[in-house]
């Protein structure tokens, strides 16, 4: 089963701690040799984006910013056996966010991507 | 020792917090690892690391999950082991006190058991699991089992067997590894090729078991195709300096791309040429061209997943079946065949040859190959002669293919070639 996972935090002022980005990088790496995560990536702000809308019959292209209170910062593929297992490397990801990085905010999505198999 | 060993992991009894399943999953194969080094036999560390689970499951939906789980199931079994430890030493200093002499067990080392930082005990039970003095079956049982954490009906339903049948073979491998004296180490160097070897072939049967099997209806088939990746990256973690692993997890990546594509939507195999590529899994793709060019860069002689792998990369990377690189896939099957002569690799080398330097080339090769009942050959004539417009020789080898093949998709597939070249209309049946 496949697993996206995106996370949004409220852009605090600060930057990461380093220690934060180091583990991050390490979780990474095991998650990558476990052979569970397939692809990751962080995003810019949506400042860099835009948005494209349709509504009352009307599409529009709007330029970022957008005006959430939190933004899409990151995301990830997993490949697991059961949403408990892409939601235990997601708990472990974002408990390195609360113990080293006091203060912060985000939330993290679990979401399963289709496969063949949803098909049968 | 029998009953517990074939009973299925903790996670896996019915009323189970399903958190506490996905946590074993991840861990179990490190937990069982490291408990192996320290006890000795893998069949006591499976248990010593149950026992944990089991631990787990009374205690944590009353006190919650601990912040550290992975950590905490780890060290809770390494006391379980230690305290056994400790026990068997004191009996035996008992049994020397009063005169006996017993033979000198394995010699547990305490104090390494810490840690493990390079995941050395993992690639142990791995090459421990994929032992040449298990036979090829046991192995892929015991490695499912200790390495991908399958309970025993989870392997007996992918192999199409029963469960008893699956428990006693683990049983029987547990305890021919016991009786054979295999240590928990690393090959020797001298012994790495062919103990590597060893391993990687278990991987590809574990993947290749899932592949034929996509038309299946028990999903618990494919599903190995999955497990064999797993288990292909984290070999890959660890050995990153061994070519081959990574053309095997190149090979596979590779070829999980095109399951989406490969059955239709009523089950019929849907061959390559026809794929809708629209529909193979390019984030697959990227991974294994990514990992076939590791290969590739690594030094040492390329061997023969990297070939395999090479060659299905040449597809992966057309983004139409006429934009094959068949002269490319011609010299690599010429490469696998001189590594490792075979007819099946003579006929795709045909196919190839056929594709690249038209279909007189191909049918040359064909012609000097004798492979008895192997409905593929007649096929593959078939389609060169068709292309040739030899219609009547085409039709006889496709309705031989159909005769003999033993695969009832397949032999529809040849009938229908061989309905389409009846004389009619046009004699020419041209197909990509």
């Amino acid at each position: 089963m496949r697993y996206l996972t995106v996370m949004r935090d409220s852009r605090p002022a600060t930057p990461p701690p380093p220690e934060l980005m180091a583990e991050i990088m390490k979780l990474g790496e095991d998650a990558a040799k476990a052979g569970v995560l397939l692809d990751q990536g962080g995003l810019a702000p949506s400042a860099l984006g835009a948005r494209i809308d349709v509504a009352d019959g009307s599409l529009s292209v709007t330029d970022g910013p957008f005006a959430e209170s939190k933004e899409m910062i990151s995301y990830a593929v997993y490949e697991v056996r059961s949403k408990e297992e892409a939601v235990e490397w997601c708990t472990r990801f974002m408990r390195l966010h609360q113990e080293l990085w006091p203060g912060w905010a985000g939330e993290c999505e679990v979401l399963q991507i289709f496969g063949p198999e949803d098909f049968q | 020792m029998a009953a517990t060993d074939s009973t299925d992991s903790p996670g896996s009894r019915g009323s189970v917090h399903p958190s506490v399943e996905a946590v074993w999953r991840i861990e179990s194969p490190r937990i069982i690892a490291t408990l192996t080094r320290m006890v000795g036999d893998v069949g006591l560390a499976e248990e010593l690391a149950q026992d944990a689970f089991v631990i787990a499951l009374e205690q944590w939906p009353d006190k919650g999950v601990p912040p550290n789980p992975g950590g905490w199931l780890m060290s809770t079994a390494k006391h379980r082991a230690i305290d056994l430890v400790r026990r068997r030493a004191t009996y035996e200093r008992k049994l020397q006190e009063l005169g006996h002499r017993l033979p000198a067990p394995h010699e547990p080392d305490l104090d390494e058991a810490l840690d493990d930082p390079i995941g050395d005990d993992l690639l142990q039970l791995i090459f421990m699991a994929c032992h040449p003095v298990l036979g090829r079956e046991a192995r892929v049982a015991l490695t499912l089992r200790l390495l991908c954490g399958l309970t025993t009906d989870e392997i007996a339903r992918a192999f199409l067997t029963s469960e008893p049948t699956v428990g006693q073979r683990v049983l029987r491998a547990k305890r021919t590894l016991a009786a054979k004296g295999v240590r928990f180490e690393m090959p020797a160097p001298a012994d790495l090729p062919a103990r590597l070897g060893s391993v990687l072939e278990v991987v590809y049967l574990v993947f290749n078991e899932g592949y034929a099997a996509t038309a299946g209806a028990d999903w618990a088939r494919p599903a190995l195709c999955d497990e064999a990746l797993r288990l292909g990256r984290v070999l890959a973690g660890l050995v990153p300096a061994e070519p081959e692993v990574h053309g095997l997890v190149a090979l596979m990546e590779l070829q999980a791309s095109r399951l989406p594509a490969r059955t239709s939507p009523s089950g019929e195999p849907v061959l390559l040429l026809d794929q809708d590529r629209a529909r193979w899994d390019h984030l697959l793709i990227r991974r294994g061209l990514e990992a076939l060019e590791r290969a590739e860069a690594l030094p040492g002689r390329i061997g023969s997943y990297t070939v395999q792998a090479a060659i299905a990369a040449c597809h992966a990377r057309a983004r139409t079946p006429e934009a094959t690189d068949w002269t490319a896939i011609a010299a690599y099957y010429e490469i696998l065949g001189r590594a490792a002569p075979s007819p099946v690799v003579e006929l795709n080398r045909a196919i190839a040859v056929g594709m690249a330097y038209g279909p007189e080339r191909g049918l040359e090769i064909l012609d000097g190959l004798a492979l008895d009942g192997y409905a593929q050959l007649p096929a593959a004539r078939g389609d060169l002669l068709a292309k040739l417009g030899r219609t009547a020789e085409a039709r006889a080898e496709f309705e031989r293919a159909a005769a003999m093949t033993r695969n009832d998709r397949e032999r529809a597939i040849f009938q229908r070639r061989a309905g389409e070249l009846r004389p009619a209309p046009r004699p020419s049946a041209e197909r990509p």
